[in-house]
């Protein structure tokens, strides 16, 4: 292994979030106390209560999610597609590293800096409503988990992207939906009968009800199955990720 | 002495079907200075780019200090250093942490003190900490440069290292060129530019259709292929090349106060005693002789253009 390459390029892309790092940091706070501002006041002072959860306190690992999973793909697509694009990746094809090297370098920074903002979003979010956390250490294991196999989703989208509206596409037809239909703002108990069943199709679903179970103790499916869905997420990225290493797709010719 | 490069029976066929590599073997000895010649779309680039890792080859093999470059390409590009024909840079990174970032690619431990070197050996040091979208076009050059010298490669590549680059860099260039060699270093150059090749390379390849039509010293290559000319300046002028001078090549210079005979160095006999003899025969007086040699260019260009004409 070259450690000393997957240092090297988890660093570079560390400083560049540095660089950057008070918009790397207001823009989450900013965005957050908006949709506490609207989803909390507005809509919260209707609904008052889910299941026992006060609905500001409710939406809070729904917010997390919602920026780590668009964060960490953002992150993780644009890091390596960059590269790509402006042709620096010559070196990283010529450097005497492997595939598995760079995905280290880029995901490790991507899912990172996902956790770096999913936290500020729980400061912030601490600021408004009354949190208590019933499993801490479920919950950062989900938390890490989410940023890790949603950096390994983004780092497939950039190796895949040929032009920056196809770089775009995944994350805005496929993924936002999937988050904003998911359960952040509500639990799936609350949909129609129907609806709850297609909502199980739903990989996202799995994520925030145990993200949420982790913080309040409820859940819309088993924690189990939560877990077992991550868990077969991540090792989907993994294999796709394999699969690219083995081939050089898109990357060498 | 083995080869540092062995390239052996190279073929690259691009998606697609364009062969821009056709069997090309080639071995590049330690310490020398290669320079690859060859119009656009030769394969030059294609070569180095597959010597570097960049592509793969379709069939055949290299190696880079005994290591294939394929199966065993971290001891093989641990070697080797690159930099590339087109200026490819992250424009809001500075000199310093571009450079730095390299060296950490190659596994290498940090070295500010060798960086600062480097830096200053190529006049950046005072550009260290400017972003490089702030840098002009030569010094964005030179910083691909320092990229590459950064993880002390042995064998380095540059693609076209002086297109489009002021007097100064280029002279620059041939000095560090010249400085890297006597450290011991291999450098493969391609270029376009035959002067630089005649004044910097230790060999010249020939590139043209994917296929490496010589490879020679070039010195030896300069007078085996050399055709020489032997200009007569003559003590009066002549209207014409008198009949008696008929069999010989030859055409008048300067409004007849000059002759120039064409021969060829590799030739059996030169024909330039005979020659004299049939001069003085036809009352000729000779007042000054010289001789001048085809430069690389004039070999180049009848070598693409011998090839072109074959195929």
């Amino acid at each position: 292994m070259n450690w000393q390459a997957v240092k090297s390029i988890y660093c570079f892309e560390m400083a560049r979030f540095f660089r950057t790092l008070m918009q790397s940091f207001i823009s989450p706070v900013i965005s957050t106390s908006l949709y506490f501002v609207v989803f909390g006041a507005a809509i919260g002072s209707r609904i008052e209560q889910v299941e026992g959860v006060s609905y500001g306190a409710f939406i809070v690992p729904g917010l997390i999610m919602l920026s780590v999973i668009t964060q960490s793909i953002s992150n993780a697509s644009f890091g390596i597609y960059f590269p790509k694009f402006i042709g620096t990746i010559y070196e990283l094809l010529s450097a005497p590293i492997n595939f598995l090297e760079i995905v280290m370098g880029y995901v490790g920074a991507a899912a990172t800096k996902a956790l770096f903002i999913g936290l500020v979003i729980l400061g912030t979010a601490a600021l408004f409503v009354d949190l208590s956390i019933q499993h801490p250490v479920a919950m950062l294991v989900f938390l890490v988990l989410t940023c890790l196999s949603f950096s390994l989703l983004g780092f497939i989208i950039g190796i895949w992207a040929g032009n920056f509206e196809q770089l775009q596409l995944v994350p805005l037809l496929v993924v936002t939906p999937l988050v904003f239909l998911g359960g952040s703002f509500y639990s799936i108990s609350m949909l129609p009968e129907a609806w709850q069943t297609v909502a199980l199709f739903n990989p996202v679903v799995y994520l925030i009800s145990g993200f949420r179970w982790a913080f309040f103790g409820m859940a819309d499916v088993p924690i189990g199955l939560s877990l077992m869905a991550i868990a077969l997420f991540t090792g989907l990225c993994l294999g796709a990720i394999w699969w690219i290493f083995r081939t050089g797709w898109k990357i060498r010719t | 002495m083995t080869a540092i490069v062995q390239i052996a029976n190279v073929e690259k066929v691009y998606d697609g079907g364009f062969a821009a590599l056709k069997g090309v073997t080639l071995d590049i000895e330690e310490g020398e200075i290669l320079a690859l010649l060859g119009p656009n779309g030769a394969g030059k680039t294609t070569l180095i780019s597959t010597i570097c890792g960049i592509t793969l080859p379709s069939t055949g093999s290299i190696r880079v200090g005994g290591h294939d470059v394929v199966h065993d390409f971290r001891g093989a590009r641990a070697l080797v250093g690159l930099v590339p024909q087109e200026v490819t840079l992250e424009p809001f990174e500075t000199v310093w942490s571009t450079v730095r970032f390299s060296r950490g690619l190659f596994g290498k431990a940090k070295d500010d003190a060798l960086i600062e070197k480097i830096l200053r050996q190529l006049s950046l040091w005072d550009k260290k900490d400017t972003a490089i979208r702030a840098l002009s076009g030569g010094m964005k050059r030179r910083v691909m440069i320092a990229k590459a010298l950064s993880h002390e490669p042995r064998v380095l590549f540059l693609d076209e290292p002086t297109a489009g680059v002021d007097v100064e860099l280029r002279r620059d260039m041939w000095e560090i060129v010249a400085g890297l060699k006597a450290d011991g270093v291999t450098i493969i150059l391609t270029t376009h530019y035959i002067e630089e090749a005649e004044a910097i390379a230790d060999r010249v390849g020939v590139i043209n259709n994917g296929q490496l039509l010589l490879v020679e010293e070039k010195a030896a290559l300069m007078t085996r292929m050399g055709q020489k000319h032997l200009r007569i300046d003559l003590q009066s002028r002549i209207g014409a090349v008198p009949d008696a001078l008929a069999g010989f090549d030859l055409e008048l210079a300067d409004e007849g106060a000059a002759l120039v005979y064409r021969y060829d160095t590799r030739a059996e006999r030169t024909g330039i005693a005979s020659l004299m003899t049939a001069m003085s025969a036809a009352g000729l007086v000779l007042r000054d002789l010289q001789t001048s040699q085809n430069s690389l260019e004039d070999i180049f260009v009848g070598l693409v253009h011998k090839t072109e004409d074959a195929a």
